[in-house]
């Protein structure tokens, strides 16, 4: 099998883990791929260096291949999203100042600090946010949405600098993706009030992003990339290797942060104020089991929704998110695929068993913090 | 001829502060006069640089922010045509949700959406310019101004690259010069025979000069 070499763009979080870990342990090149990462300053730049075919295939925010591919943001270009990279992982926090002023509000709490925040009179809240096609940014709007008199102002911060904002003053609060969240706290600048599952019990936040030409050009390509980075999200998943994923993580080039900041979000053990104990959060960050890789179609169209599209958007959105290909590629090696490729979102309360042709699918809670479902049937 | 005195353009080049460059240039530079371009960079020399390139080619109303966080008001007071920002600048997300998100008419787009010149965004990647520009900007209006800062920003790459390549071969000669000072105590051997041992080493083991006096060094730490 001869080398492919395929640039492959990433921004520095927790949860670009599954291309890192299919580059250090050569699941990656097992498939006859040389994966060269290459680590990128915002999101604005990942997305035109994916668009403009510097890179190959990106780690990216879940809803910017949909935003792309129907016409929103900076540069709208046609995007696959080929497989979810990880599910959940961001977290909501406030202020030090704004956490007195709230009171007491168990962790994970999402109406509850709702109820807490749109009782506070004093101007709009000001949220900081990664980027405006975030997961963050969704579900923010769609849980602040819900009640009236919460009057919010969308501030977006670089992540590495969420923690200075909240010590500056620039905003009250922050939605943020590990470990940025954690930093802010160690830095004692702010709490973590809830995290991204509190609200939507099963986002896919990130996914592996290609153009849609490349995909039709490079099938082989695509293919092999699919199956490193499938092995390595199921390596990662494993109980017995998270202690080490965060050894190996660590110490990668790729990452270069402290073990105890990558920690938490691997053990989801989520530390919500300084000196104080962690919480345990169940899938705090997934990345294979639950069929947490399975781009779900219905998933792209909960987005899509979000972002305001119509009727043709959310198709548009359907089929950037490649289950097909899924299906296709990764079939052969093992992986169980469930009976559909849509579901209706938010519906599952409790770990459900679904028909799979591995026989052993266990989907994982879904359901919305207000209890809501969508469900996108298929056009005629 | 009289009536050009009356002329209300005419006063108006007379009055106008760019008038230097209205009288010096050509018809080229007077339409150039009414694009407004803001510069989003932190490091005051870079600023000089770019405005000094733009206003040497014509354009005059330019106006640079080192911080994003006076954006949002800057670009409400101000109102650009084109806004220019370094690719790698991390305010790139910041400065695009202002720029889509402001309720001005005057939307901006980023300039990359526009790939009929594709020798050109291709340069300005290379060159590291990402540009935002009002929608509905012709591209031939927009092109002077974004050749001239794609040549500067290349320059400034370039100096930044040799900047670090300088600092790197200092940093390499200090390793060397202290691995041969190692060498030159430990075996009681002159410098050329301590360099010459260094190279022989390296050769050896295919690797290079400084990577040997890396690894003799930080040896050398951890036995003292």
């Amino acid at each position: 099998m001869s080398d492919i070499v395929l640039n492959c763009g990433y921004v520095p979080l927790v949860d670009c883990a599954p291309l890192v870990i299919a580059k250090d342990l050569g699941f990656a090149a097992e498939e006859g791929l040389v994966l060269n990462l290459v680590a990128q300053p915002s999101w604005s730049a990942l997305r035109d260096m994916l668009a403009l075919g510097h890179l190959d295939a990106a780690h990216m925010l879940s809803p910017m291949p949909v935003a792309m591919s129907i016409g929103l943001g900076g540069l709208p270009a046609r995007v696959d999203a080929l497989m979810v990279l990880s599910v959940n992982g961001t977290v909501f926090g406030v202020s030090n100042a704004l956490a007195a002023d709230l009171g007491e509000v168990p962790f994970g709490d999402a109406q509850g600090l709702l109820a807490a925040l749109a009782a506070r009179t004093s101007g709009p809240l000001r949220i900081g946010v990664p980027f405006h096609y975030s997961m963050h940014r969704l579900l923010l709007s769609y849980w602040a949405s819900s009640v009236d008199g919460l009057k919010t102002e969308e501030i977006v911060v670089p992540p590495p600098r969420m923690a200075d904002a909240v010590a500056n003053g620039f905003v009250d609060a922050f939605w943020v993706g590990e470990p940025w969240g954690s930093v802010a706290v160690q830095q004692n600048v702010g709490q973590v009030m809830m995290t991204g599952k509190d609200v939507w019990g099963f986002a896919p936040e990130k996914v592996l992003a290609v153009r849609h030409d490349w995909t039709n050009a490079n099938e082989d390509a695509a293919a092999r990339l699919m199956r490193a980075v499938f092995r390595a999200s199921a390596w990662l998943d494993a109980d017995k290797n998270r202690t080490l994923a965060v050894e190996i993580l660590a110490r990668s080039e790729h990452l270069s942060m402290s073990p105890d900041l990558i920690d938490p979000a691997l053990t989801g053990q989520i530390t919500p104020r300084l000196n104080h104990a962690p919480q345990t959060v169940a899938r705090f960050m997934q990345f294979h089991k639950h069929a947490a890789s399975f781009p779900w179609r219905s998933q792209a169209a909960w987005i899509a929704r979000q972002l305001g599209a119509d009727a043709t958007g959310i198709q548009t959105a359907k089929s950037c998110f490649r289950s097909d290909l899924y299906r296709r590629n990764l079939g052969g090696i093992g992986a169980d695929m469930p009976g559909a490729s849509e579901k209706i979102e938010g519906a599952l309360r409790f770990e459900t068993a679904v028909a799979s042709t591995g026989g052993h699918m266990i989907l994982a809670p879904d359901a919305f913090f207000d209890g809501r479902t969508f469900d996108f049937p298929a056009e005629n | 001829m009289l009536n050009l005195a009356a002329d209300k353009s005419f006063a108006l080049f007379r009055v106008s502060p760019a008038i230097d460059v209205l009288m010096t240039g050509s018809n080229d530079v007077v339409m150039n006069r009414d694009l407004r371009i803001l510069i989003v960079e932190p490091d005051p020399e870079r600023v000089q640089g770019i405005i000094s390139a733009l206003t040497e080619a014509g354009w005059t109303d330019v106006k640079a922010l080192a911080q994003i966080s006076a954006l949002d008001r800057t670009v409400k007071k101000f109102v650009p045509d084109i806004v220019l920002i370094d690719l790698s600048n991390p305010d790139r997300d910041t400065l695009e949700h202002i720029s889509f998100a402001s309720e001005t008419s005057k939307r901006a787009v980023a300039l990359f959406v526009d790939q009929t010149d594709d020798a050109l965004t291709q340069a300005a990647l290379n060159a590291g310019v990402s540009a935002y520009v009002v929608d509905g900007l012709k591209m031939e209006r927009i092109k002077s101004v974004l050749e001239t800062a794609i040549a500067r920003f290349k320059i400034m790459r370039q100096m930044q690259s040799e900047l670090d390549a300088a600092k790197q071969a200092l940093e390499d000669r200090k390793t060397i010069d202290r691995a041969k000072g190692i060498l030159m105590r430990q075996r009681n051997i002159s410098e050329d025979d301590a360099y010459t041992l260094l190279r022989k080493t390296a050769m050896g083991q295919n690797r290079k000069v400084i990577d040997v006096a890396h690894a003799l060094v930080t040896a050398a730490d951890l036995l003292s």
